[in-house]
């Protein structure tokens, strides 16, 4: 099982988290098209190497946490708050 | 029957197989013991295994073999032997080779029938060229409707024991780990790795497979065994090193998380947990290692050839150990084929356990055997050599090759990598930090030269250190001998010859990985430990090309069998109950199992209860009703984003219904939310969605909104919550709280009050109704519940007041028309398509789901309506298809019930938009094949649509 850095409460078992995919802004809501909209809801890029992705730390701190994994070896490179600027 | 297999001639064999005592023996002659094999007594030692306490007193013949019942006996004497897998009292699948025999045991064969001496489905072994590669894909395919046929010829196939449906749970225990050095492996250099690691500083686990410490200098020379005692004295004199024996590394994870199976831990486990008293079972370690530490050694590998599976077979670690560790004598007259020194001191061993050696055949200067020839009953009569000859013996014991058990290092990133000189696959070199290897996997050295390259190595993974700064093993030169010039098993688990891999190859199954999968070679309970060289020998012969290129399979956790009571360890399921829940079960309420939660589903007739409440007053526990306390000035704002319908303008003492829906469209959760004062507000949840939306809220103000001053808290279970609904509520609330006017004008419908109730102050009142009737939700702070609840039954006994349960709110709340989030809608449902075209308002600048359901309007999506059944005494079972002609499915029935209130059954369900419309007749499809007509409703309500009720 997997290890994640969480900044608040240490290296904690990926099972302590719901991982909540891969990190996506959300479209402008006045404007967006359903094609833009449907990409931003179902389209994954699922890439072979590093992905931006949400983490919950359900089972700790309850913070939202951004996660840079590496699909292949799971590697973690940074842990981060969630918030978007 | 105590002798299976009937000796061959002049070789005795009842009884005389234990020889006298032995230097370095397990067993403990002092402790004499009696077991049961197949109906019959048998002795044994303390420090037997049950094969080896077996062959002591002439046992030859353990388990017919898979698929073609062949008799089958010791082969490799250890847990991997695929011959010696027994039944023992209620466990199936024990592994003979390693158990150790108890007092008392009853043990029997498997996978015979019916019996292990004459054996019905042996037939098999005539017609075995019906049952070669791909039989099952090629036999058991078409015609489909033969399937359930096939299933139950399948199952006759399917080896394995018996579990009884009688057997007691069994107690099995779970441990978290954090070891700093994991050593997998407890032989020479598995003991130095975990002594160096010790004295290095570190906390080490060292994990044996075995009952003992000390690897195959337990069977070596004096001076390797004197070597295993002084390293097994200082790992117990080091109080750094907790030792784990018949214990066994299953797998290897991600960032060194590695899962142990503890077999027959010591502990006994009293008082509240399994019979008191229990040994547990197994129990699963869950370590996270600093380092991990693989010394798995090596396995020696069958060779391949006719009747290489005949019982008196063997390979020499196996007769080795029989003599050295057990004393027992494995055969009368032997036969070796060696190629390694192993192979020659087996002969050496045999001839000191008064063995006749007929033969020694030297594999490195040709030396061969061509065929194991039979007696009458399948076992070992004599072998015939490579120029002909036939020597008479009862035990061939061949020498020919070792494999390395790569599996943790495969699960750690490496891939194993052919060295022809050493004729085995070595690692691969492609390990991440943290994981390192030692002993034969590594190499081939003297037990002196493991134990110096262990320690090394033990200290290195206790530092962290990059194990390239230890100078490497080398590897000793091994002929290359896998198959002979005959045939002969591969997998003796699978009944897969040689034979069945060359014809796979031959039908383009030409690829390891398919070869596998189609021969089901290397899949059976010895996963591949014994057999997947030989597989992957044979395919390169096969085809041409070299084993390196053939290449090997992946080996994948578990690297040994683990129990499923193991798996799930303790029962840990959290329950939760509401403060009223001593009187719930004081009264006879059934429980319903909802979520976590336990609450009463009736207190006996649900019905009755739903005309208590319509015609006087009853109350009802809510306490799992989801509770999110928010504060802050934004929290207008979080409320607009999550919930469809407007927030900005509720004004304090006001209640408001919303629903929330995800960005998809799809209804999420419903839920009334009130402004208690100025910056505070109560939003309540479903019951099932409390922590769904508490993490929902959570996902927006983190991710999208970290500006918005909002505080989420929640406060389920800081109240305690009770509905008292009915006509004479109003009645029953005024009797127990004095300091809020409750009259119609006062405390209005969609409003909310605080007070004191029974005496309690600080209780939240809600009008609301989700029955229909004239009601109010209390929440209560939850030390009271208890209190307010019993208070209201007392002040209320001229009123009729009783309890409702879940039961009769469901029959009220679909008899009002009221959907349930997950009943009535599901993971397609669309805010449009529950009806809720009266809440949502598009014309918000934003809310979570807000184009989607936007775009739903110009889409065409089913609707849900009320529906009611023409012939009122039928109730169509929910999830009843609506359809079209014969099988044209046009909708479903959400929710049915009889309704007490109006005398006929009601329901919710979906329909296309065509059928739609109130008065439309469609037909309800019941699982049972009828037919049952039903009138769409003009409302979702069949009882009270205009609210003139709950109003009141
Ligand atoms: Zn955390």
């Amino acid at each position: 099982m997997m290890r994640i850095p969480c900044p608040y409460c240490g290296p904690r078992n990926s099972s302590e988290f719901a991982y909540k995919g891969e990190s996506r802004p959300r479209p402008e809501v006045g404007s967006v098209t359903p094609a833009q909209w449907r990409a931003y809801l179902y389209d994954h890029a699922n890439p072979e190497g590093w992905v931006a992705e949400g983490w919950y730390h359900r089972a700790g701190c309850r913070r939202y946490l951004k996660v840079e994994r590496h699909t292949l070896t799971n590697e973690v490179r940074s842990v981060t708050p969630a918030a978007r600027p | 029957m105590s002798a299976p297999s009937a000796p061959a001639a002049g070789v005795a064999v009842s009884g005389g197989r234990r020889l006298a005592p032995r230097e370095g023996e397990v067993i403990d002659r002092g402790a004499p013991l009696r077991f049961r094999w197949d109906g019959r007594e048998h002795s044994g030692y303390r420090g037997d295994t049950i094969v080896s306490a077996l062959l002591a007193g002439g046992v030859t013949v353990f388990s017919r073999s898979f698929k073609y019942h062949r008799p089958r006996g010791v082969l490799s004497a250890s847990f991997v032997d695929p011959g010696c897998t027994l039944q023992v009292g209620d466990e199936p699948n024990v592994r003979g080779g390693h158990r150790r025999v108890e007092p008392g045991m009853n043990v029997r064969p498997q996978n015979v029938w019916p019996s292990l001496r004459f054996d019905a489905k042996s037939a098999n072994q005539l017609v075995g060229r019906f049952l070669g590669a791909g039989f099952y894909y090629k036999t058991f395919i078409k015609p489909e409707r033969l399937w359930p046929a096939y299933e139950q010829v399948l199952k006759r196939f399917a080896t394995g024991g018996k579990v009884s449906p009688q057997t007691p749970h069994g107690v099995y225990d779970k441990r978290y780990a954090h070891p700093d050095v994991l050593v997998a492996g407890g032989g020479p250099a598995g003991m130095a790795a975990a002594l160096g690691a010790a004295e290095a500083g570190a906390a080490v686990m060292l994990v044996e497979e075995d009952y003992d410490l000390g690897g195959h200098l337990r069977w070596g020379d004096a001076s390797q065994r004197a070597l295993a005692a002084e390293l097994v004295a200082a790992v117990n004199a080091e109080a750094g090193i907790e030792v784990l024996t018949n214990s066994v590394v299953t797998g290897r994870y991600d960032d060194n998380w590695v899962a142990v199976c503890q077999r027959r831990h010591p502990d006994r486990v009293g008082g509240g947990f399994g019979p008191a008293g229990s040994p547990v079972i197994e129990r699963l370690v869950k370590a996270r290692a600093g380092g991990l530490v693989v010394a798995a050694g090596l396995i020696e590998r069958p060779y391949v050839f006719e009747g290489n599976d005949r019982p008196g077979v063997m390979l020499s670690s196996a007769a080795r150990r029989l003599v050295k560790l057990w004393a027992v004598r494995p055969g009368s007259r032997a036969v070796v084929l060696t190629a390694n020194p192993e192979g020659d001191a087996a002969a050496e061993d045999l001839a000191s356990a008064g063995v006749e050696v007929a033969r020694v055949l030297d594999a490195r200067s040709g030396g061969d055997v061509v065929r194991a020839l039979g007696a009458r009953d399948g076992s070992l009569a004599a072998v015939e050599l490579g120029d002909g000859t036939r020597v008479a013996c009862d035990l061939l014991v061949t020498a020919v090759g070792w494999s390395a058990p790569t599996s943790l290092l495969n699960m750690s990133g490496d891939r194993p990598v052919y060295e022809p000189r050493a004729a085995r696959f070595l690692p691969g070199g492609r390990l991440p930090a943290g994981v390192y290897v030692t002993g034969g996997l590594a190499g081939d050295a003297s037990a002196e030269r493991l134990v110096e390259h262990g320690r090394a190595v033990g200290a290195a993974a206790a530092r962290g250190e990059d194990p390239a700064g230890v100078e490497a093993l080398g590897v000793d030169e091994h002929p290359e001998i896998f198959r002979g010039r005959t045939h002969g098993m591969v997998d003796f688990s699978e009944d897969v010859s040689s034979k069945d891999l060359v014809a796979a190859a031959g039908e383009g199954y030409d690829s390891i990985e398919l070869m596998k999968r189609y021969t089901t070679v290397t899949m059976g309970p010895s996963q591949g430990k014994l057999e997947t060289v030989n597989a992957v020998a044979v395919l390169s012969e096969a085809t041409g090309r070299s084993i390196a290129e053939t290449g090997t399979t992946v080996w994948r956790p578990p690297y040994a069998p683990i129990s499923l009571g193991a798996l799930a360890g303790r029962i840990h399921e959290p329950v939760r109950y509401s403060p009223m829940q001593p009187w719930h079960e004081a009264h006879g309420a059934r429980p319903l199992v909802a979520g976590q939660w336990i609450r009463p589903e009736h207190y006996g007739d649900p019905e009755a209860e739903v005309a208590s409440v319509r015609s006087g007053v009853g109350i009802i526990d809510v306490t799992p009703l989801g509770k999110l306390d928010l504060r802050g000035p934004d929290v207008p704002e979080l409320l607009n984003l999550l919930y469809v319908n407007k927030w900005s303008k509720l004004a304090v003492g006001s209640v408001r219904y919303g629903v929330m829906c995800a960005d998809d469209g799809v209804v999420l959760d419903d839920g009334v939310t009130g402004r208690l004062c100025e910056d505070q507000w109560l939003m309540s949840t479903t019951s099932s969605g409390a922590a769904t939306v508490w993490e929902w809220a959570e996902a927006w103000l983190q991710t999208e909104h970290p500006g918005w001053r909002v505080q989420v808290t929640p406060v389920t279970t800081a109240y305690a919550s009770i509905n008292i609904a009915g006509p004479a509520s109003r009645e029953l609330l005024g009797r127990l709280c004095t300091d809020v006017e409750l009259s119609g004008e006062a405390f209005p419908y969609m409003h909310l009050r605080a007070g004191t109730v029974a005496g309690v102050e600080g209780c939240w009142m809600w009008r609301i109704g989700f029955t229909g009737e004239l009601s109010y939700e209390l929440h209560v702070p939850a030390g009271y519940g208890l209190h307010v609840w019993e208070s209201l039954l007392a002040a209320g006994g001229d009123l009729g007041v009783g309890p409702f349960g879940i039961e009769a709110q469901r029959i009220m709340r679909l008899e009002k028309g009221h959907f349930i989030v997950g009943q009535d809608t599901d993971g397609l449902t669309k805010a449009l398509g529950a009806g809720l075209d009266w809440l949502v308002k598009v014309d918000k600048e934003d809310f979570v789901g807000k184009p989607e359901i936007a775009w739903q309007a110009g889409e065409r999506y089913q609707r849900l309506v009320g529906l009611q059944p023409l012939d009122g005494d039928v109730v169509p079972p929910e999830a009843s298809q609506i359809v079209q002609g014969e099988r044209r499915i046009v909708g479903r029935i959400t929710s049915s019930r009889r309704s007490p209130t109006l005398g006929r059954s009601i329901c919710l369900g979906f329909v296309e938009p065509e059928l739609a419309g109130a008065g439309t007749v469609v037909t309800v499809l019941a699982p049972d094949g009828r037919r049952v007509p039903a009138r769409v409703m003009e409302h979702h309500a069949h009882y009270d649509p205009e609210g003139v009720r709950l109003r009141g």
